[in-house]
């Protein structure tokens, strides 16, 4: 699961570019992680600040 | 907002703002939307745009110039560092903008023009005929409307949704997203009219290190990485943290912002059914500068005289609007693309010490004219034997 670390993002976008699954959307300064999220982690590698993190699923 | 509009505009960036002024000079009903509740903040850019660029659109006005700009430097992976200055002593070669007011000041001229503006309004879907793009589901403040259109002008930045949302792929590459962050920062030494990038890949792996000024001890302080180099302990962050620390122990950061710039080819196509793509949503910022807002005024206002022409004709199926297509493809901004894509794929694979020896080659340049294509013909009169090492490429450069 892509865990939002908001008290880091900075709600640039740049995850969003790289989102091969189109799964993440801004609102605003808001960051949504949608259902289709694959849990690649490709947006959490680039993510210029380390605000995602691909958490173990309980 | 109303129901329908001939054009409507998703973006309220550089690129959104000149297609919807455009559309409306042209006689065309037009509506933008930007989600956002302010045009041009947070700011994502290191703001700097050359002179001959900006004066294509906007006579520079104080309210919006920063710092106007007389040269730059450039500091080899050893520290080195080459100034680049205009052939004209004195003469002003670009300008570090203020986006906030520079933005805005955009989107002012289209609201005055007569487009409908509405912010805090996101796209959130596209309406989609018979694979005909016709509008767009706008969540506005709570409340959502269909809005249609016979022309929607994609001008959604980097994220680009909504021409994914459309089925064209607009997913950048990871190696090609230049993930950023930048400092504003304040009580600082700096030459306040020259800007300075710092290449290497203890510095900036694959990308580079901007210091812009934007007053006489205040700068745009900031970095972009290649995706593929940035992971947990080596983002973009903790290069420019270490930096600043180093060169600027002192300095009060001011403001701090995040973004990513895309440094890959443009989309294959940029249009659709009923759709135009303009800007950084159709992926044509200057792959080696990481530059859009020229690219991005230049293909919002293209975007909005086809749609006009189309539109006149009754035809905005993705053949009739294919001209846009074509045109930039073939404008000089469109050639610099291309030739800029090849150039930063030679540079990103050069070694330290092999930019080190090019930096070294020339200590100081006089430009006749201050663009990278001057700077990389000047380079290459110096160390004719790069020509060989650039193959093909070098044709379009000589
Ligand atoms: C760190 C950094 C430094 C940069 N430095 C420079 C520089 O020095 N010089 C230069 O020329 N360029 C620079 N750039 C690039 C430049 O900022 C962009 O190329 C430029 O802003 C592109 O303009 P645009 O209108 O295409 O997109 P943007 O300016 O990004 O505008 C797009 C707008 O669309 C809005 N939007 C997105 N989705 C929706 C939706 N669904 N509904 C409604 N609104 C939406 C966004 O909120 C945004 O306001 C830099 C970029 C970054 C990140
Ligand atoms: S890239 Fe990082 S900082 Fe930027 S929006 Fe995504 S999670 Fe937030
Ligand atoms: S983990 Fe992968 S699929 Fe999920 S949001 Fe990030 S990039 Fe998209």
């Amino acid at each position: 699961m892509l865990k939002v670390h908001r008290d880091i993002c900075g709600y640039c976008g740049c995850c969003v570019s790289v989102c091969p699954e189109g799964a993440l959307e801004l609102i605003d300064a808001y960051l949504c992680v949608e259902e289709n999220c694959t849990s690649c982690g490709i947006c959490a590698k680039v993510c210029p600040l380390g605000a995602l993190e691909v958490a173990d699923e309980k | 907002m109303k129901n329908k509009y001939d054009v409507l505009v998703i973006g309220g960036g550089p690129a959104g703002a000149l297609a919807a002024k455009t559309a409306v000079e042209e006689g065309l009903s037009a509506c933008l939307v930007e989600k956002r509740p302010a045009i041009g903040a947070p700011v994502r850019c290191a703001e700097g745009i050359g002179k001959e660029a900006l004066h294509e659109f906007a006579e520079p006005d104080p309210r919006w110039i920063s710092a106007v700009m007389t040269g730059a430097s450039i500091v080899a992976p050893d520290g080195f560092s080459m100034k680049l200055e205009s052939h004209l002593a004195g003469n002003k070669v670009g300008y570090i903008l203020d986006r906030k007011f520079f933005d805005r000041e955009l989107v002012w001229k289209a609201a005055e023009a007569g487009a409908d503006i509405a912010i805090k309004s996101r796209a959130s879907s596209p309406i989609i005929e018979k694979g005909h793009v016709k509008g767009a589901k706008i969540e506005s403040c709570g409340s959502v409307k269909n809005v249609t259109a016979d022309v929607v002008i994609a001008a959604d930045g980097v994220e680009s949704k909504f021409s994914r949302w459309c089925g064209i792929d607009t997913t950048v590459p990871v190696r090609e997203i230049m993930s950023s962050v930048q400092y504003v920062m304040a009580d600082i030494d700096i030459d306040p009219h020259s800007t300075v990038f710092y290449l290497g890949n203890e510095v900036a792996p694959e990308g580079y290190l901007w210091i812009f000024p934007k007053g006489e001890r205040s700068a745009n302080v900031g970095i972009g990485i290649s995706g593929k180099k940035s992971g947990e302990g080596h983002r973009a962050k903790d290069y420019l943290d270490r930096f600043v620390k180093k060169t600027f122990p002192r300095g009060k950061p001011i403001e701090y912002i995040a973004g990513g710039v895309s440094v890959c080819r443009p989309l294959d196509c940029t249009v659709s059914d009923g759709l135009i793509i303009a800007g950084d949503a159709a992926r044509v910022v200057d792959p080696l500068t990481g530059g859009g807002i020229y690219n991005g005024m230049y293909t919002g206002r293209l975007a909005a005289k086809v749609a006009t022409e189309c539109i006149g004709k009754g035809d905005v199926s993705k053949n009739a609007l294919m001209v846009y297509d074509t045109t930039w493809r073939a404008s000089k901004m469109g050639k610099a693309i291309e030739r800029n894509y090849h150039i930063k794929e030679y540079l990103i694979k050069q070694p330290d010490s092999k930019l080190n020896e090019i930096i070294h080659s020339v200590s100081k340049i006089n430009l006749k004219e201050f663009t990278t294509l001057s700077l990389i013909k000047e380079i290459i009169s110096i160390n004719p034997k790069l020509m060989l090492e650039l193959g093909a490429l070098a044709a379009s450069i000589s």
